[in-house]
């Protein structure tokens, strides 16, 4: 038998190295949490005929980023975020929402999902704590989990003094805390709001804004449309905005301010959107 | 499907309909109080007013009879009778209630009667008012009892026996246990009402829970939960379900004790109004036959609920549809109408034909089958429209 010399074993070593680090190096692309391709949706209405409401949309959302998706009212926003939360099916393309098929598993989808919105009221007749145990038991925790949850939400959200008050009779912000409460009961991985400050006061608009940020800080991944540019610019990590349909332009809030040569964020979006004139 | 899902729906939609005065009112209050009441008010009307009526004296107006003091005497000693005397307005003093009656005696009556030559006695009275009815049926008797009279003075005369008139006579006898008699009686208006019940029951629910959560904007935070579409509306179709066969139930149960406890009775006959005396057979068939009409009217309301875009929306809808299903409920009632293989699959006429024959002891098993098999068919086929819709976005986010 041959002695190995120490040249040799030193190759050995550096081959065990590279096989190593090919194993462990492989080619990254950013992880992503949402992710659409070519999304569209189409309606039909019998004055307008077809009207596409989202029009090859493709957008990608990382862990722990909030995504803002910017557009004027009929852009097509809602129906982006409906489309992500599986309230209605895409005409074609594909999404995935925390690694499940939009279309395929549209249940898995809405387990892993906190979908606020202008229009998700809540059931004026229940309680507070009746309605967020609703959402609990509907996503399948046991009431004893529902209960433990619902206490830990309650202190964070200073929700005790209205807990067992019947929601027509609630304010506003302790209507907005119930419908925090509600959408993260079942701790979802992401979080889908769509226009959630609208038609609300200051001091509302400011806690649910507070809200979003703690939902990223929680390491939840967060997608949020508006129409409203000062909140794109106080919140979100990337923008996508979204005009007839179509996303048009992406990126960080200084890269979309550098692509449309302004600073200002309404004349970025007027540019980038193409309606300069018409403003 | 997961049934533990649905039971979730269910429990909640029940206790939210539960704190609502108005599901209370058309659920529970309508049918517990409202339907005996009314039933039993207008029965008793009914009774108040025909025995007053018939109490009464009929006021009334010989016209002619000048020269037949006879009969004008014996009608003005009938004690039942009071007579005024004749004016040329009397048929605008039978309308205007003034008078209730009139009669035309010919000329030379009570002589013609004497000599048996005959002569024709009008009745006047104004058709469709009780009062003026009972008039006339009182001067009817009073002239077939003269009638009656001059026939056997003029048998006897000639030394014939009355008996003449009358070889034989004929006695009815009823057969039919009072049950049958009274299943027969009400077994027509049964599923008339059952219709009723279920949609007083089920159309507050049936609009609440599915045009009422798209106003409300409830709609869209129940379909972001993980479940189902079919799971959601199933456990609202159970919810609406259940208010239809409560309202039929508590106004059933109500209705019974009402009955017991009143003690009313119709007409004078033995048996009650029918509701106290009905074969337990023919309730355990009726029963039966609710269950896929309760599923059949429900599955429909909910439909219509989840198509229509607001409250308002829904009830225009519906409110046609009670009528368009109400009439062959009432061709059911018809006379005449029997069950036959046709008959049997037009849902409520079916139903309302069923009940009649069932409650009346009569039981056709081809046609019953027949009945049920279709009943259930096109409640499923209902139900299936129900989820269909429900899972059609155009129809559910259609505001």
């Amino acid at each position: 038998m041959l002695s190995r010399t120490g040249r040799e074993d030193n190759l050995e070593e550096c081959l065990r190295n590279l096989a190593r680090d090919c194993i462990q190096f492989r080619p990254k692309s950013p992880p992503r949490v949402i992710s659409t391709h070519l999304l569209s949706k189409s309606f039909f209405d019998k004055k307008r005929g077809e009207i596409k409401a989202a029009d090859k949309v493709s957008l990608e959302v990382r862990p722990g980023e909030i995504y803002g998706l910017l557009g004027a009212n009929g852009a097509g926003k809602t129906t982006v975020m409906r489309l992500l939360a599986t309230l209605i099916a895409p005409t074609s393309g594909s999404a995935t929402v925390a690694g499940c098929d939009v279309v395929r598993e549209p249940g898995a989808v809405r387990s892993r999902v906190g979908f606020l919105a202008a229009s998700t009221a809540l059931y004026n007749r229940l309680t507070a704590r009746e309605m967020v145990t609703y959402f609990g038991e509907l996503n399948g925790l046991a009431r004893r989990e529902v209960d433990i949850r619902l206490e830990r939400l309650a202190t964070e959200l200073d929700m005790h003094e209205f807990l067992d008050r019947r929601c027509d009779g609630l304010s506003t912000g302790m209507k907005q805390k119930t419908s925090i409460a509600r959408t993260l009961v079942h701790d979802p991985a992401v979080m889908i709001f769509d226009e959630p400050t609208l038609g609300l006061d200051v001091m509302t608009s400011r806690a649910i804004v507070r809200f979003v940020r703690e939902c990223r800080d929680r390491g939840k991944t967060v997608i949020y449309s508006t129409h409203m540019m000062h909140e794109v610019e106080k919140l979100c990590d990337r923008i996508g905005i979204i005009h007839q349909g179509r996303l048009v332009a992406e990126g960080t809030l200084a890269e979309l301010r550098q692509r449309a040569g302004v600073n200002d964020m309404e004349e970025v979006f007027l540019k980038l959107t193409g309606q300069e004139g018409l403003s | 499907m997961n049934l533990r899902n649905i039971a979730v729906v269910y429990r909640k939609e029940m206790r939210d309909l539960l704190r609502d005065r108005r599901t209370l009112r058309s659920m529970i209050l309508v049918p517990l109080v409202f339907m005996p009441l009314m039933i039993q008010g207008v029965a008793r009307i009914t009774q108040a007013v025909t025995s007053k009526a018939m109490a009464e004296t009929a006021v009334v107006q010989i016209l002619g009879g000048a020269d037949s003091p006879d009969v004008t005497g014996r009608l003005k000693s009938d004690t039942k009778l009071r007579i005024e005397p004749a004016t040329q307005d009397w048929k605008q003093l039978i309308a205007d209630k003034k008078i209730r009656a009139a009669v035309k005696i010919p000329d030379d009556f009570d002589s013609d009667l004497r000599s048996g030559a005959g002569g024709q006695v009008t009745i006047y009275n104004y058709a469709g008012e009780i009062r003026s009815g009972f008039a006339a049926t009182e001067l009817d008797s009073f002239f077939r009892n003269l009638s009656g009279e001059r026939v056997r003075q003029s048998l006897e005369s000639r030394g014939l026996s009355v008996a003449l008139l009358k070889p034989f006579t004929t006695v009815h006898e009823n057969v039919a246990p009072p049950e049958k008699v009274a299943g027969n009686r009400v077994g027509g208006l049964v599923p008339y009402f059952i219709v009723i019940l279920c949609f007083v029951g089920a159309i507050y629910p049936a609009v609440d829970l599915t045009a009422g959560e798209k106003e409300r904007g409830t709609m869209e935070t129940l379909l972001c939960s993980p479940l189902a579409r079919t799971e959601i509306v199933l456990g609202k179709f159970l919810m609406v379900l259940s208010c239809a066969l409560a309202s039929v139930v508590v106004a059933c149960v109500s209705m019974l004790l009402s009955f017991h406890f009143s003690g009313l009775k119709s007409g004078g006959g033995t048996a009650d109004l029918g509701l106290t005396h009905v074969d337990p057979a023919g309730v355990a068939g009726v029963l039966v036959l609710i269950i896929p009409v309760a599923v059949l009217l429900s599955a429909i309301l909910l439909t219509l609920g989840v198509w229509a875009r607001s409250h308002r929306e829904a009830l225009t809808y519906m409110q046609p549809f009670m009528f368009l299903i109400l009439v062959p409920a009432v061709i059911g009632m018809l006379p005449g109408i029997e069950l036959n293989a046709h008959y049997a699959l037009v849902p409520i006429l079916n139903l309302s034909l069923a009940c009649r024959e069932m409650l009346s002891g009569v039981w056709h098993s081809y046609y019953l089958a027949l009945i049920f098999i279709s009943l259930s068919t096109y409640a499923a086929l209902a139900l299936a429209l129900a989820v269909r819709m429900f899972n059609r976005e155009a129809v559910i986010f259609r505001t």
